[in-house]
């Protein structure tokens, strides 16, 4: 997956997470829960999709790589390389 | 609690208790994660962090409380299909010790959702089944066969009368009268003496004898023997009362399960005011075992004046429950 398909994997995540958020207007420089309504049990909601979806593993430490967009897809660019878009 | 016209704004969300009464919780987020972890081949790494919180016993009256910014206690009532009785119950029992000014009660369910609540009546011989699903649902009928389970929720505003008619509310009903006993006799069969017991014990309560009673809105479910003993418990209490007529909702609606006990009693509210006796319907031909004077049957009856109403709710365990209301 390219940066621009792993951002809009992202997306399509957070839209299921908070169906009620506009994300068209997403800063990808700010953190997401400046931005959204999410809540710490919704935050791991993206880490389990991202492992059920894509079979990508977060481990703990790296939670706070997943804070805003920017952050997210420059920290999955290598685990997603291989994933087919 | 848009219709109780409470000034939402401005009361003290510390004076507020969540009271819910639940049959079952949990059962449904545990089954579909099972379901789900089967196509990842039971990697429990896939099963989900909102599990727990979810399948708490609490988590009804938490997610209340969550979304209503309410910061008084909240809990639910584990009593089976007793439970929407149970919920008021506590919510009244609340009220009256002073921990919270403002009560939510009643009872919810989500029985619908699981797939082991309907194997396991089915199992049991009591899940309903007829060729036209309006009929299934049929209680005292003589081809009754079982338990339509249906899903609900209806929570109550208790407040204590006094603070009611200060704020000068809309007051629907007043609760004068509450039993809660136990057969300890089966797992699921009922027991007549224990449940006549317990609707003598919620008469004595309120201070009325059973001639008082206008309407009595009965728990049967459909079920072979639980109708049957039903009838008899309230052929006990209420066979001498020419007064009393006996309905049923799960006619209409199915059983509810844990809402059924707060369901049916909103069922029967409007009968102070309109004077009409909802029916017990489905009734194509009354098992003789079931017949009692005053059973209103197929269509509604119109009366004088509908001053009180029992409302009957029994549950798994042998847990049963009496809740009397009086008009305002």
């Amino acid at each position: 997956m390219a940066p621009e398909e792993i951002r809009q994997a992202i997306i399509d995540i957070l839209s299921d997470i908070a169906p009620d958020e506009d994300l068209s207007g997403l800063d990808d420089s700010v953190s997401f829960r400046e931005q959204m309504e999410l809540d710490s049990m919704d935050f791991l909601d993206i880490v389990m999709e991202l492992r059920k979806r894509y079979r990508v593993q977060v481990p703990e430490e790296d939670y706070t790589q997943l804070a805003s967009m920017e952050s997210t897809v420059k920290y999955l660019e290598p685990k997603m390389a291989n994933v087919p878009a | 609690m848009l219709d109780s016209g409470l000034d939402w704004e401005n009361i003290d969300k510390d004076n507020v208790g969540i009271y819910i009464g639940v049959t079952e919780h949990g059962n449904v987020e545990t089954e579909s994660e099972i379901y789900q972890i089967k196509d990842y081949d039971y990697d429990t790494s896939f099963w989900s962090h909102h599990h727990n919180p979810r399948t708490v016993a609490n988590n009804p009256a938490g997610e209340i409380a969550l979304n209503m910014g309410i910061t008084g206690p909240h809990y639910t009532i584990g009593a089976a299909c007793a439970a929407g009785n149970a919920g008021l119950i506590q919510g009244v029992q609340m009220l009256r010790l002073g921990e919270c000014d403002v009560a939510f009660a009643g009872g919810v369910s989500e029985s619908i959702h699981t797939f082991g609540i309907f194997a396991g009546f089915a199992s049991q011989g009591a899940l309903a089944t007829h060729e036209d699903p309006t009929k299934a649902s049929r209680p005292f009928d003589k081809q009754r066969n079982g338990i339509v389970v249906s899903e609900g929720g209806c929570i109550y505003v208790l407040e204590r009368l006094s603070d009611a008619k200060k704020r000068g509310a809309k007051i629907y009903a007043e609760i004068v009268g509450y039993a809660i006993n136990t057969d300890a006799t089966d797992f699921v069969l009922p027991n007549p003496e224990r449940q006549a017991q317990c609707m003598r014990k919620a008469l004595r309560v309120a201070g009325i004898a059973p001639e008082q009673i206008n309407i009595v809105s009965t728990h049967a479910t459909g079920t072979t023997n639980g109708d049957i003993l039903e009838c008899e418990a309230v052929r006990n209490v209420f066979g001498k009362s020419e007064n009393t007529l006996i309905n049923n909702a799960k006619s209409f609606i199915g059983h509810s399960m844990g809402a059924a006990g707060a369901i049916e009693l909103a069922g029967n509210l409007p009968s102070f005011n309109d004077r009409h006796v909802h029916a017990t319907i489905n009734v194509d031909e009354l098992d003789e075992q079931c017949a009692m004077d005053g059973l209103v049957l197929n269509q509604p009856r119109e009366v004088d004046s509908v001053d009180y109403i029992l409302n009957n709710s029994f549950g798994m365990l042998g847990i049963n429950s009496a809740l009397i209301v009086k008009r305002y």
